[in-house]
């Protein structure tokens, strides 16, 4: 019998409205007692003075590259990057080599990650088989393997029949579809935010048109059909808006942003440093306030990463060969704390729910709380100690952050998954 | 937040945009030194004797390639020059390792062209060796600015106040944003046009100042300086204007110099592409200083490797 006991720490839990400090038993991979102060001296305790304590967290947009690209990522090393971040869950996209089109790929994810990852790895099935925006993939079989929501990310289905058709049915299921939303004749060889700074650089421009178009229609298929949609990393002030209006309107819609997209900017390109080249790509000030606004106001649902591996020299190129994606998981709390609770925008409340409650009802997974009897995943944080990002030291495959050598105020400090320690923050820097 | 990238290079020339006034009139200035008077013959200078120039070529180019050769030539330098194809890039090796390769032979400049925007200034964060920039992608054309400033001043006294307007496909030149940057640091006043296109509206805040537009007898209205730009077909993705009628609306032709200065100039950083941007008409009257640009163009660089190579030019007044 393996038991753990957080002590003195002070407890969010957005499910309970608990804001205090608690101590926290766990207890064969279930809650045992949450109460105000707890001794148990045949547990392991775990000391989280000065630290606060939250339901495991979850990142609900992930890419982990197995199958098929294990040379930038595996189900393994992104699960240690996610743990490393503060993260118990993640949910991994479809996109690898082949496409989680099938129950096969599906079966394979699953079990890999029984196996070797440490944290949960939720699979997200494709929309289409492979990813080609044509027929539907087996979404019903897909779901009895074990996926949790459907996209096609990365590859946006253009053909809003089979996209209409692909919400009635994934919604039969309970799954959500996640949509990457991007027309992609509009962006066609575009590298960069079309704006001032591509004009500038030279670089041919991804409008933020190509993405409102996609969130509209969306959006319209969603009211048609009712069944939900997500929209993944959402980055335009347009779209934004319309996700406010469409929440206003009662339609099902739901949206996450990224943290470097809210806490970076076109302008930040610097040098045609491949690390900053990602989709949707860093935009434009107004479209960074619009995305502070949106989870401040709750039009955005979640922070999700997009964390996406590539090895080191597939960003060692000319720009404009640089695949696009930048890693996340290990930077996401301390970009979070840093542009939104340091400045005063969201309280630590607030923080906790993005990353717990607010992913976990995106796709309706039953996690993000702590109470008495559910799943031991906890993430300890703390947002006062310093610490530099080196990427070079990254759990991850894959180096290409735009974070590296970034200063942090406050991160993850332990990151437990069914009631064990998977992650501690390196021995001296945790209080 | 910046990314790794340790190396201090000793400053080639990678743009205008970031070239002090001051700078660039020392390269005019020792620009026009180097111009070959009428009827003088070719010196043959030892100033850069012992230097070895890599010209390096990943981008077809027949001026700018054969210009900078015989400006190093000129000046005593060793050169040899490597293109795209034929080189280690068609075996699929990366551009970094190409130019370490390179750079492993201790060059003392590699000169470049690249159809990425960005890659010289990519690779200088790596690399030691001082790197010239012959044109990349859809961003900077240094030395044609140059040379463009250099023929513009062999028909007016100074740059400031004058009236140029660039006429074409504004958005995919790095002719044009050389030019644009450049002249604005001399107080030139900028007109650029073309198909709304190709014309994107945040061509207009390059510099402060310029104007904007779409119609071609507005821009040469009083212009001292026409500079046309060519269709540069293989940088769009898809084609963004109907092609047959480029000519009827933006093609330069005689009857458009009634709206110019008496004495305005046209020029262009060439190929041309007569009947598409220009009439042959326009193109070989004796307001044309094409041939003008290309012989500049030969001094200038001359200028520009002196200074790369770290030669004051004292020694030569």
């Amino acid at each position: 019998m393996s038991r753990l006991l957080i002590k003195n720490g002070h407890l969010i839990e957005p499910s309970s409205g608990i804001d205090a400090k608690h101590d926290v038993l766990l207890e064969d991979g279930q809650v045992a007692a949450i109460e105000l102060s707890i001794d148990a001296t045949d547990a392991e305790i775990l000391d989280a003075s000065d630290c606060f304590v939250a339901p495991g967290f979850l990142d609900i947009h992930v890419h982990l590259r197995e199958p098929g690209i294990e040379h930038a990522e595996t189900i393994e090393t992104g699960s240690r990057a996610a743990a490393a971040g503060g993260f118990t869950t993640v949910c991994c996209m479809p996109n690898t080599i082949p496409v989680n089109d099938s129950p096969t790929v599906t079966s394979f994810i699953v079990e890999r990650a029984r196996r070797s990852a440490i944290v949960n790895v939720y699979p997200i099935g494709a929309i289409t088989k492979e990813s080609k925006g044509e027929q539907l993939a087996e979404i019903g079989s897909m779901h009895k393997a074990g996926i949790v929501a459907i996209s096609d990310d990365g590859r946006p289905v253009m053909n809003s029949r089979v996209m209409r058709r692909a919400m009635e049915y994934a919604a039969s299921f309970g799954l959500t579809v996640i949509d990457h939303c991007e027309d992609l004749n509009l962006s066609m060889g575009g590298d960069i935010h079309e704006g001032a700074h591509s004009v500038r650089l030279g670089l041919r421009g991804v409008p933020g048109c190509s993405e409102d178009v996609m969130v509209a229609r969306d959006i319209i298929l969603s009211e048609a059909t009712g069944a939900p949609i997500h929209i993944a990393h959402i980055s335009t002030r347009n779209s934004i808006e319309m996700v406010r209006h469409a929440k206003h309107l009662g339609i099902r819609v739901t949206s996450e942003v990224t943290p470097h997209h809210f806490a970076l900017t076109d302008t930040d390109i610097a040098g045609y440093d491949g690390n900053y080249k990602m989709k949707p790509p860093l935009r434009a000030h107004i479209d960074k306030n619009a995305a502070l606004e949106g989870l401040i106001d709750g039009t955005i649902d979640a922070i999700a990463t997009d964390h996406a591996p590539h090895t080191g020299n597939m960003k060692m190129q000319e720009f404009e060969r640089c695949p696009f994606g930048v890693t996340g998981l290990e930077t996401a709390i301390g970009l979070t704390l840093e542009e939104l609770v340091h400045p005063g925008k969201i309280d630590l409340k607030h923080m906790v729910r993005l990353f717990t409650s607010g992913a976990a009802e995106v796709l309706g997974l039953d996690r993000g709380k702590l109470t008495v009897g559910g799943p031991a995943d906890v993430t300890v944080f703390n947002t006062s100690r310093e610490w530099v990002f080196d990427v070079n030291e990254s759990q991850s495959k894959s180096k290409n952050s735009p974070f590296h050598d970034h200063a942090f105020r406050g991160g993850p400090v332990a990151t437990i998954v069914a009631g064990k320690t998977v992650w501690r923050a390196p021995v001296g820097v945790v209080t | 937040m910046s990314s790794s990238g340790s190396v201090v290079a000793r400053p080639g020339l990678l743009g205008i945009e970031n070239l002090d006034r001051s700078e660039i009139e020392w390269l005019l200035k020792r620009g026009h030194h180097h111009k070959r008077k009428p009827g003088e013959s070719a010196k043959k200078l030892d100033t850069l004797r012992g230097k070895s120039i890599v010209n390096l070529f990943f981008e077809p180019s027949t001026r700018t390639r054969a210009s900078f050769e015989i400006a190093a030539k000129r000046l005593g330098a060793d050169t040899i020059s490597i293109s795209g194809e034929g080189s280690s890039l068609s075996k699929g090796e990366s551009l970094v390792d190409t130019l370490n390769t390179l750079a492993a032979m201790l060059p003392d400049t590699i000169i470049m062209r690249h159809s990425a925007s960005g890659a010289p200034h990519f690779l200088s964060r790596y690399l030691s060796t001082p790197i010239i920039n012959a044109g990349d992608g859809l961003h900077e054309h240094p030395t044609q600015a140059l040379l463009d400033a250099l023929t513009i001043l062999d028909h007016r006294p100074t740059l400031e106040g004058l009236r140029v307007a660039i006429i074409g496909d504004v958005g995919h030149s790095r002719v044009a944003r050389s030019n644009v940057y450049l002249l604005s640091k001399f107080g030139a006043e900028i007109v650029l046009c073309g198909p709304a296109t190709m014309t994107p509206k945040p061509l207009a805040k390059l510099v402060p100042g310029i104007v904007l537009t779409h119609n071609i007898v507005e821009a040469v209205t009083n212009a001292d300086v026409i500079m046309m730009l060519r269709v540069q077909l293989e940088r769009q993705n898809v084609l963004n204007f109907p092609k047959n009628e480029y000519f009827q609306f933006y093609g330069l032709r005689w009857e458009h110099f009634r709206r110019a200065k008496p004495d305005a100039i046209v020029m262009h950083p060439g190929p041309i592409n007569r009947g598409r941007e220009i009439s042959s008409e326009v193109a070989d009257s004796p307001r044309s200083v094409i041939l003008n640009q290309v012989e500049n163009g030969v001094a200038i660089r001359m200028a520009v490797l002196e200074r790369v190579c770290g030669h004051t030019g004292e020694s030569n007044n």
